[in-house]
């Protein structure tokens, strides 16, 4: 029995301590004219992505800008779910809402629309009804890959041989940047496929793909990589087997999120492509919630962030610094 | 009649489908002779040279046997703690991911991209050492003296290590542009030969050092099967269950020191994503009970191989993103089932009456 | 099949690899008998109740069972069961965290609901009428073994079977528990259920049993009424040679001792013996502890070992006060503890042999002093040897030797790590009688050599053939000394009922 106890009292504590990241910072009541809002993000830890998001929207939800905000990070829907809940309690308003899960929101949702609370969605869409939220913040992943497919296809090369690596199967980021690049595939028969697999966003999964291939074989040019980890697991593997790549080398390097690093790939010449998944969301909320304090409603439910690619020919030092993360 | 050679060979075959390594290797020949059939090419070694002029070795078998080289390292910390506690260490990723970090952040300092390391690589690896220790002496403390089931006690580190391992390095992503870093989880100047398969060699001589040199072996196992026994013995249950998790930390530190190494960075969020599960697959491939007792270290050394010939395979084969996980779970299973004691019996007996049948017939 | 009889086996044969563990062996239980099955460890009891059960597949041979056309085919122990054969085993197999009703009934519910308020009710009356002093809530693993072995009887007897097996059930209990099964067993027989009764104990044997079946090495001796087989010929049957006279095995003046104090304890307590007491044993002497189960001194001679965590007391040995407060510190002061419970505390299952002889010795030798293979190797022949332990090679695992056996792997464990002082817990519990003599002479000639030797038994004259003192306890408290003259069946019953107040 002891033990029981015991381990459940770990268990407690252990999950508590986890809660305590997120719910230490919310709860403040006093707002002063302030605008209280609450903002469920998933965990900066996440990824590189993530932490430059959540750099972002604490730039700009802050008291100096006129905020009262408070922040709940989880991975986990159902947390989120409880955070949320918290907050419509707690009557802030507005609702910041990037959601781990799709599923699940409507009646938390419901709760605050009755309690007059106006969601904002950003980064992540839920399945809920449209009603339930003023405007969603995101990326559009299919314009993403349609940006990279273009590119690529404006390289007017003979024939496309293409190494592509997928990252998670199922997220939205996986089946925007793939739907483009399928679609070119089938409907050029220069354009083929050496192999589509996926490498779940990791490096080392990626260099092993790319090995494989070149272990084989089989002749390519293109390596088509849905995130910048996965570009340079890729790159890892060619500079083994002293294949060259990047501005006049043997193979097209194609990346995503703009990384820092990756975006110095690039000004370097060692990388061509580098598509942009912009996590610099906040400014955008801030102007819609600006307007609604005005009475003014968004135009459009969804908006969509301005995302670019960069080429290695065109890159600056600039472009680094701005668009890095 | 059968002559008596036959007799004895049946007999070592008999006994050979009993001891527990048969799987494991049984399950490499299969990979092997379906890749010879398949695709000779595959056994190719190809002498050239990297993008920085040096001489490299490269092929399928160069491959596996280079990435596998955490996960052997893995299963060997794994095998330990299984057979001393009766559970597994589901930390094991999210620690590699703390120790990497510990690395980089020793080496970098507070500047995530710094020029020059500000430290001695050595330095950078044993601090990392401690502190992987440390996490496993965590969990080894909850499930040696607190009886707490071990995949419970090592959910915790499980849950949190990530963000631990991010909040190290204060969310930044190091980058150490030295190339000697890169040596580690690459190529030494000159040696064609992938480092981590000398690190995962000098780990697996070690091992079999301390296995030989003392008695843990001996201990855990005793431990695993009967605490109260081996208490009574003059062995300390606890003590030794808290050794096999430090021991796991040790491992830890070294997977995680190759990790980092092979990029000169890290991706908190993926970076071993999912390792334990492969190290618990090799200990289970080859052949030890879960359930914990008797281990065979070879068998588990031999299982992650198998892990990453089978994973090599599937790429070379280009097989489907989505159709991938359902190939390697039916490989898994059916590996599994094969190795689980009681259908080693089985075969042995089948195998047996085959063989007496046969013996029989010529007789008449 | 005769008419009277409710069970026939014939010609049974069964082999494990190349162990042939039943040759050709015939069996037959009639209507309301007692039938006892003889023979020494390894003759194939166990092995012949697992074929009737279900758990072992026969090779060959026929079953029959009254009510069955034509011979009848147990493949598993649900089977048997159904058949109205149940069985009460020698190592208790019953679920230790469930409760004592849910023990009785595991297995026998049908259907999805289980009604626990008849369940319970049900067992609380099977307990009465047994006089089981168990509650039908309580967990059965808070018992102690002898009431659990009583549940597990319990549980056999409720299921209204024919033929009830027991296999060797009174080895934990005391005589008054055994007198109790005896008026259960004579209670059943008379409703024309058919006993089969595995024991070690001739007494017993002679005390409740119609008829006798000896085996020996896989073959049948043959089956005899009691009234024509003395004990003495059933010994030398199941030996299989004539054996002398059992009592006379210690010669005069053997386990006395010498003055020299070995171990003395002043005031010991441990967690388990709460009640302090004190202890004395000399060089070359051999003394016991008796009592009635649960009297405390298995919980002493655990105190002795740092077993238990020890609570106060001082302990001198060889007049030097020494600190014992784990079993390594007892080891490393030279002693050795065979505990009770051979299954539970002391066999490491799935080790082999030889790694379970040496286990001892290499903790003695140290972390960093592991024993060579080679050497590990010569130690384990040498006691499989010089005990005569029946095992195919030193590397089997030393769960699949038979009890006996299994003592004797114990037994050298300590041996090989030369202990001054030795302290057997129940060494000859579940063991054949021949090989109960040889450790009883075993440790004669180990008081013999200078060693001393606290020796625990509940089969009162084994005592009274090995010690030259005992130690009587009582209620968890030593109640009385005995040596000389005084050590007399009777007298010794009378200490223990507290007869001497």
């Amino acid at each position: 029995m002891k033990k029981v106890l015991f381990s459940l009292l770990v268990l407690i504590l252990s999950v508590t301590a986890v809660f305590a990241s997120g719910a230490a910072e919310a709860g403040a009541e006093d707002d002063g004219g302030l605008i209280r809002v609450g903002i469920i993000n998933n965990d900066p830890n996440e990824s590189g992505y993530r932490t430059a998001n959540d750099a972002d929207l604490k730039r700009v939800f802050n008291e100096e800008n006129g905020y009262d905000a408070s922040f709940f990070y989880s991975l986990r829907n159902d947390e989120q779910i409880a955070a949320a809940q918290t907050f419509v309690q707690d009557e802030v308003d507005y609702l910041l809402l990037s959601a781990a899960g799709t599923a699940g929101w409507d009646s938390v949702l419901q709760d605050a629309q009755n309690a007059g609370i106006y969601v904002i969605l950003f980064d992540r869409t839920v399945d809920a009804d449209p009603s339930l939220y003023v405007a969603e913040v995101v990326s559009d992943t299919n314009l993403q890959g349609q940006t990279a497919v273009d590119w690529l296809a404006s390289q007017n090369l003979d024939e496309y041989n293409i190494i592509h690596i997928q990252g998670v199967m199922g997220s939205s980021a996986q089946i925007g940047r793939t739907g483009a690049l399928n679609e070119m595939v089938a409907n050029n028969d220069n354009w083929n496929l050496v192999t589509q697999q996926t490498a779940e966003w990791n490096a080392e999964t990626a260099q092993q793909i790319v090995q494989s291939v070149i272990d084989a074989g089989t002749p390519f040019n293109v390596i088509y990589a849905e995130n910048d980890d996965m570009a340079r697991g890729a790159v890892a593997a060619l500079d083994r087997a002293n294949i060259s790549h990047g501005v006049d080398g043997d193979v097209i390097i194609m990346g995503f999120d703009c990384n820092k690093w990756a975006l110095e790939e690039l000004l370097a010449g060692r990388w061509n492509y580098d598509g942009q998944a912009n996590p610099f969301q906040a400014d955008t909320i801030d102007g819609i919630i600006r307007n609604l304090e005005n009475g003014i409603e968004p135009e459009s439910k969804t908006i969509y962030l301005v995302e670019q690619g960069f080429d290695a020919a065109t890159i600056t030092q600039e472009d680094v610094d701005k668009y890095g993360i | 009649m059968t002559a008596p050679g036959n007799v004895a060979g049946v007999q070592k075959l008999t006994g050979l489908f009993r001891k527990q390594i048969f799987i494991p290797i049984a399950a490499l020949l299969v990979l092997i002779i379906f890749n010879l059939i398949a695709d000779p090419s595959f056994f190719e070694i190809t002498y050239a040279q990297n993008s920085a002029g040096e001489p490299v070795l490269s092929g399928y078998l160069i491959t596996i046997l280079d990435n596998a080289s955490e996960l052997a390292i893995l299963a060997i910390g794994m095998t330990l703690v299984t057979a001393a506690s009766g559970g597994q260490d589901i930390s094991v990723g999210a620690a590699i991911a703390i120790s990497g970090s510990v690395v980089l952040r020793v080496l970098c300092g507070d500047n995530p991209r710094p020029e020059e390391m500000q430290a001695s690589i050595l330095t950078a690896f044993l601090i990392s050492c401690l502190v992987s220790m440390l996490f496993g002496a965590f969990n080894g403390t909850l499930v040696a003296y607190f009886n707490i089931q071990p995949m419970i006690a090592t959910l915790i580190l499980y849950t949190a290590g990530r963000s631990i391992a991010a909040w190290i390095n204060n969310n930044r992503l190091p980058i150490i542009s030295d190339p000697a870093f890169g040596y580690f989880g690459t190529f030494m100047p000159g040696i064609p030969v992938p480092t981590p398969i000398f690190i995962a060699i000098i780990c697996m001589i070690i091992t079999a050092l301390v296995l030989k040199f003392t008695t843990l072996g001996l201990y855990t196992q005793a431990v695993g099967i009967n605490p109260n026994s081996a208490k009574l013995n003059g062995i300390n249950p606890s003590l030794i269950k808290f050794i096999t998790y430090v021991i796991m930390g040790l491992c830890v530190a070294v997977a995680g020191f190759i990790k980092v190494t092979r990029f000169s960075t890290i991706n908190y969020s993926v970076v071993a994503l999912d390792i334990e599960m492969d190290a618990i697959l090799a200990v289970a491939l080859g052949g030890n009970a879960l359930s914990g007792g008797k281990f065979s270290m070879a068998s588990s050394i031999l299982g992650a191989y198998v892990i990453q010939f089978l994973t090599t395979t599937l790429f070379k084969f280009n097989v489907s993103s989505s159709a991938l996980p359902a190939y390697k779970a039916v490989v898994v299973i059916v590996l599994v089932v094969l190795s689980a004691p009681t259908v080693r019996e089985k075969a042995g007996k089948v195998w047996r009456s085959i063989r007496s049948a046969k013996a029989g017939k010529e007789a008449a | 099949m005769q008419k009277d009889s409710v069970l026939e086996m014939r010609g049974i044969s069964k082999s494990f690899y190349s162990v042939k563990a039943l040759q050709n062996v015939d069996f037959t239980l009639r209507e309301g008998e007692i039938h006892a099955l003889m023979g020494e460890n390894g003759a194939g009891k166990s092995t012949l109740i697992k074929v009737l059960t279900g758990v072992y597949q026969k090779d060959g041979g026929e079953v029959f069972l009254k009510g069955h056309e034509g011979p009848v085919s147990i493949k598993s122990p649900e089977e048997a069961q159904k058949a109205g054969i149940s069985t009460v085993y020698q190592e208790i197999t019953l679920c230790p965290n469930l409760t004592v009703a849910e023990n009785m009934y595991i297995g026998r519910t049908s259907g999805v609901i289980t009604k626990w308020r008849e369940m319970n009710a049900g067992a609380a009356k099977m307990l009465e009428s047994l006089g089981i002093p168990a509650k039908a809530e309580q967990q059965l693993g808070t018992c102690s073994i002898a009431v659990q072995q009583m549940v597990a009887i319990a549980r056999a007897v409720d299921m209204e079977c024919r033929v009830l097996i027991l296999d060797e059930p009174t080895s934990s209990l005391d005589e008054s528990e055994v007198a109790k099964l005896f008026r259960l067993m004579l209670d059943l027989k008379a409703r024309g259920v058919g006993i089969i009764f595995v024991t070690h104990f001739l007494d017993q044997v002679y005390e409740v049993c119609d008829r006798i079946t000896v085996l020996r090495d896989g073959k049948l001796v043959g089956e005899y009424a009691i009234e024509n087989l003395p004990r003495v010929e059933l010994v030398s049957k199941m030996l299989g040679k004539e054996l002398n006279d059992l009592s006379e095995i210690k010669g005069s003046g053997d386990g006395v001792g010498s003055d020299e104090v070995i171990y003395e304890a002043d005031r010991l307590s441990s967690v388990a013996a709460k009640s302090p007491f004190d202890f004395t044993i000399h060089k070359g002497e051999v003394n016991g502890f008796t009592g009635l189960l649960g009297s405390g001194r298995s919980e002493c001679v655990r105190a002795i070992f740092g077993a238990d965590k020890v609570t106060g007391g001082k302990v001198m040995m060889d007049g030097k006060p020494v600190h014992i407060s784990h079993p390594r510190d007892a080891m490393k002061h030279g002693i050795g503890y065979l505990p009770e419970d051979r299954k539970r505390d002391g066999i490491i299952g799935d080790l082999s042999v030889r790694e379970n002889i040496i286990l001892a010795l290499q903790v003695l030798e140290g972390f960093f002093g592991p024993i060579s293979r080679a050497k590990a190797e010569k130690f384990a022949d040498e006691y499989i040897k010089l005990l005569e332990i029946k095992t195919a090679s030193t590397e089997t695992p030393v769960k699949s030797l038979s009890g006996g056996n299994q003592q004797k792997v114990i037994l050298a464990r300590w041996l090989l790590t030369n202990p001054q002082y030795l302290i057997l817990d129940e060494p000859t519990r579940g063991i054949d009688i021949g090989t109960k003599i040889e450790i009883q002479k075993l440790v004669l000639k180990l008081a013999g050599e200078g060693k001393s030797v606290t020796f625990i038994s509940s089969e009162i004259d084994e005592m009274l053939r090995t010690c030259s003192r005992l130690v009587v306890m009582r209620d968890g408290k030593a109640v009385g000394e005995l040596k000389g003259d005084e050590l007399t069946q009777n007298k010794i019953m009378s200490t223990i009922a507290g007869g001497e107040k």
